[in-house]
């Protein structure tokens, strides 16, 4: 325990925005790229990965500055990261705890893996996956993603 | 009488809906004049995006045979599909000609979403590897006439992983008192998907490579074709093929009274000594299509009839 100081996050404190917690080690970019911030935007992004984590053994920290998640997008960040936990942030001080529950359906957030799913065809739909107990399954041909969800996101 | 707008899967029919449609069926098939002229005047759209002999022919003549008529799309090659005209687009033209829209295309959940844009009843004729419900109806008449639908134990053999009558149709003996027995190469068993849904309504399945395991046990055998494009080279689809095809000597350790069934168009997992034995039934199941297809018609359109001033029943 000597050395925990040497192995906290050097990350900041931010003044407003959110903080998403505990998310599953490696899975922050996809994190990111579920919420449709690829850097561009202008506000400030903190991300650590891989660090040490009690609970998950190791995790991904992220920060966004001037950005207040809604309970939607939180949502949706369960597919990927179901133990990740999110604060929203006002003047340094946490305001607001959001917990992750899964929803009952995604829409236009994954492309179906299958490729020959009509949703894969150029037509004018929007992908839609019915979350099922270890997954979620394209509502238009049943196929089921369980793992490396993240791999099929439609906004990278 | 059918509840829903669409027919698209198999699993949204419940035994009710089933059994009404089989019944219907019975009825036409005694007397097909029983309809009478409500559907006069009423238009089915077939569109096939995929070959097609049996399901097309069948739902023509059913429709013709309830009192209406059809259109019929053509082939893709002559269509403005080949202009690179979406599906949405498309079947949003043909409702503006028809009443019904029937739709076989090659992608899965095709039929779904044509009718996400569409007001009118679309039946789903085959997408892809996906569903063809209206053969399953087919199926379960003729597996009911032959067999019963309880206390039944069904071997379904060949292409389980691509072959959309073996998903419908498993999908809907769900609905019975029926023990499944699936019996393919390994690389062709049922999609995870399929066998998600299978094990959701608790179905009673096992799974075998070789049919000589089960064949004794079984009430009915539904035979599918092993497509040759499903291999990467000949050699290897010689040497599965072979071992999925049956004859008249290998239904000699089956019992009397197994009902052999096929969809249809068979190639060689049939041997036609089995043609002239009291197994065969899948003249008679491709003949069932016209009964159960009217009855099928006459649900979906039904209501509208109604509505539009026809005759209610």
């Amino acid at each position: 325990m000597s050395d925990a100081p040497d192995r906290e996050l050097r990350i900041s404190k931010i003044r407003d925005g959110t903080v998403i917690d505990h998310i599953t080690g490696g899975q922050a970019l996809n994190v990111l790229a579920i919420l449709g911030i690829g850097g561009d935007e202008g506000m400030g992004v903190s991300i650590g990965m891989n660090v040490p984590s009690d609970k998950l053994g190791t995790k991904d920290v992220v920060k966004v500055e001037d950005r207040e998640l809604s309970q939607g997008e939180v949502d949706v960040l369960s597919l990927l990261a179901p133990e990740a936990t999110v604060n929203i942030v006002r003047e340094f001080e946490v305001v607001e705890k959001k917990r992750v529950e899964r929803p009952g359906r995604v829409v236009g957030l994954l492309t179906c893996p299958n490729h020959n799913c009509i949703t894969n065809a150029d037509e004018p739909v929007e992908s839609a996956f019915e979350v099922v107990d270890d997954g979620v399954r394209c509502e238009f041909c049943g196929e089921i993603v369980r793992e490396d969800i993240g791999d099929h996101l439609a906004v990278h | 009488m059918m509840r829903h707008d669409h027919l698209l899967s198999a699993g949204q029919l419940t035994r009710e809906d089933i059994e009404a449609v089989l019944d219907r069926a019975a009825d036409l098939a005694d007397d097909p004049g029983a309809v009478g002229e409500r559907h006069a005047d009423r238009l089915l759209a077939l569109c096939f995006f995929e070959p097609s002999t049996r399901t097309k022919m069948s739902f023509d003549t059913a429709m013709k045979r309830i009192g209406g008529d059809t259109v019929d799309m053509g082939s893709v090659e002559s269509s403005s599909v080949k202009k690179g005209e979406s599906l949405a687009d498309t079947v949003r033209v043909i409702e503006g000609y028809a009443d019904g829209i029937v739709l076989r295309h090659p992608s899965e959940g095709a039929a779904k979403l044509a009718s996400q844009f569409v007001d009118v009843p679309v039946i789903n004729a085959g997408d892809g590897a996906g569903q063809h419900p209206s053969q399953t109806l087919l199926d379960l008449y003729t597996m009911r006439e032959r067999a019963g639908l309880d206390d039944l134990t069904v071997g379904i053999m060949g292409d389980l992983k691509y072959g959309r009558t073996v998903h419908s149709l498993a999908s809907a003996l769900t609905n019975f008192d029926a023990r499944m027995h699936f019996i393919s190469p390994e690389s062709l068993r049922l999609p995870r998907g399929v066998r998600f849904d299978l094990h959701d309504a608790g179905a009673r399945l096992r799974e075998h490579t070789d049919l000589d395991e089960v064949l004794e046990e079984l009430d009915v055998l539904y035979v599918t074709r092993i497509q040759r494009e499903r291999f990467p080279d000949e050699n290897e689809y010689q040497q599965v093929a072979g071992e999925y095809q049956i004859d008249a000597d290998t239904l000699e350790r089956a019992r009397d009274d197994l009902t052999v069934m096929h969809p249809l168009p068979r190639v060689d997992e049939i041997a036609p000594d089995v043609d002239a034995t009291d197994h065969a039934a899948y003249f008679a199941q491709a003949h069932n299509g016209v009964p159960v297809r009217m009855a099928l018609l006459d649900g979906l359109l039904g209501e509208d009839a109604a509505t539009d001033g026809g005759d209610a029943r």
